[in-house]
């Protein structure tokens, strides 16, 4: 039971990686990382709702007939991302403000359909949260490093701003690296996000074929040995 | 399995959706009416904050309900009003400025004598860590054009540097504070073509 658990895990934080495995959400990543904040805004609140719509979906999976399960589970996330949205901007302005954008964004983030499809509705609710769970965390992680290795190269800072979306306890977070720096405007724009995923996509590909040749190694010598 | 013979009829699958679309909609009405005042009440004190912040020292009436509209260059103008013992003591509007991309939405507060008590950004679209320097938040620039007015400076002068005025330009970036200057003329423009309407007394209190 651990090990599937574990599974899990693996899959949403690493090997499933929403940006760098399944490449979806790739417009929503692309537009917000230009700061390190940003894409943990961005994350946070797409884990949210992740959670969220994969427990609904998978709770009400029994019920749900194979031909029209698409515009139901859209439905539900649309209303899902709109509840979210309604009570934020009555109850959490101030959060609001800064994450407001981000908001509405997600209801175009096809990773949470995608796993509403992939995996919520043909597991059971415990499961479910926990790969929503995951998946969201793995992609808050791509997020706040895309946007970091973009706002170094891009204003010289990281997580500049941290206190408006996490509260003024975090204002030790924003640090600046390059003191004077005269900015690097290409990383900020469109063109920079593509290529710092780029880069990263490349160098997480290159980890795991390592990886994948260290372990054929070991089994080839175990082989060997017997 | 009763349920999954079911699953595969028409008429349930059509009950299925409509049902969820119902179930959706409830809650979507249940949840707009709930947030609504606050929501309301939020965006209020948001529009109000932001108007203050363009209007240093005191007034004493409440500001979004003393309004004026008047026709202005790009439609009309919501002028909120701010008042010392009955007296206009300074307007606050809103001017639009056209920048590297799309719209700058700036407010202004404008003193009695058509001196500029302050300006800021409230929404633009500006490139990120050349363009923005028009936010507080950013540099210090807005606040150059404090205790301006049409005479000072002259209204040739009222233009960025690099075309023969006395407003800093960005380095990368002259397009955007070209714009908020050209706005902010704009703007007291408006003040002194409509001078003896917006500081009329007299209008009563609330009237739109």
């Amino acid at each position: 039971m651990n090990e599937k658990y574990a599974h899990i895990t693996r899959e949403g934080l690493w090997n499933n990686n929403v940006v760098f495995a399944q490449m979806l959400a790739l417009c929503p990543t692309l537009a917000v990382t230009s700061s390190a904040t940003n894409g943990l805004g961005m994350g946070l609140a797409t884990t949210a709702v992740l959670l969220m719509s994969n427990i609904i979906v998978s709770s009400v999976r029994q019920l749900v007939s194979a031909e029209v399960r698409i515009p139901v589970y859209i439905v539900l996330i649309a209303t899902l991302v709109t509840l979210v949205d309604m009570s934020l901007n009555a109850w959490a302005h101030e959060l609001y403000k800064v994450l407001g954008l981000f908001i509405a964004l997600i209801v175009v983030n096809c990773a949470i359909l995608g796993r509403a499809e992939a995996f919520a509705s043909k597991n059971t609710v415990f499961d479910s949260a926990l790969d929503g769970l995951m998946m969201g965390l793995g992609f808050t992680l791509s997020l706040v490093m895309i946007g970091g290795v973009r706002e170094i190269f891009g204003s010289g800072t990281l997580f500049a701003n941290a206190h408006l979306l996490l509260g003024s306890s975090f204002a030790f977070l924003e640090t600046t690296i390059v003191p004077q720096y005269r900015g690097f405007l290409l990383m900020i724009l469109p063109p920079g996000g593509f290529m710092v995923v780029g880069f990263l996509l490349a160098a997480k590909r290159v980890m795991d074929q390592r990886r994948a040749a260290r372990v054929e190694m070991a089994v080839a010598a175990e082989a060997a040995a017997s | 399995m009763k349920l999954a013979e079911l699953r595969n009829k028409l008429g349930y699958q059509g009950l299925l959706l409509g049902g969820a679309a119902l179930l959706t909609s409830v809650a979507l009405a249940l949840a707009s009416r709930a947030t609504e005042a606050d929501i309301h009440a939020a965006e209020e004190a948001d529009l109000k904050q932001s108007l203050t912040q363009v209007l240093p020292g005191s007034y004493d009436n409440d500001l979004l309900k003393d309004i004026v509209t008047l026709p202005g260059k790009e439609g009309d103008v919501l002028v909120y009003r701010a008042r010392r013992a009955g007296k206009v003591a300074a307007v606050v509007y809103r001017v639009i400025g056209h920048g590297y991309s799309g719209a700058i939405v700036c407010v202004m507060g404008v003193s009695r004598e058509g001196k500029i008590l302050g300006v800021r950004v409230i929404k633009h679209a500006e490139t990120p860590g050349l363009g923005d320097k028009i936010e507080t938040a950013k540099s210090d620039w807005i606040h150059s054009f404090e205790g301006k007015w049409l005479g000072d400076p002259a209204a040739e002068k009222w233009a960025v540097k690099k075309d023969g005025g006395v407003f800093d330009q960005f380095a990368g970036a002259t397009i955007t504070p070209r714009g908020v200057v050209k706005a902010v003329k704009g703007g007291l423009e408006f003040f002194e073509e409509n001078r003896t309407r917006l500081l009329d007394a007299s209008a009563p209190e609330g009237a739109k």
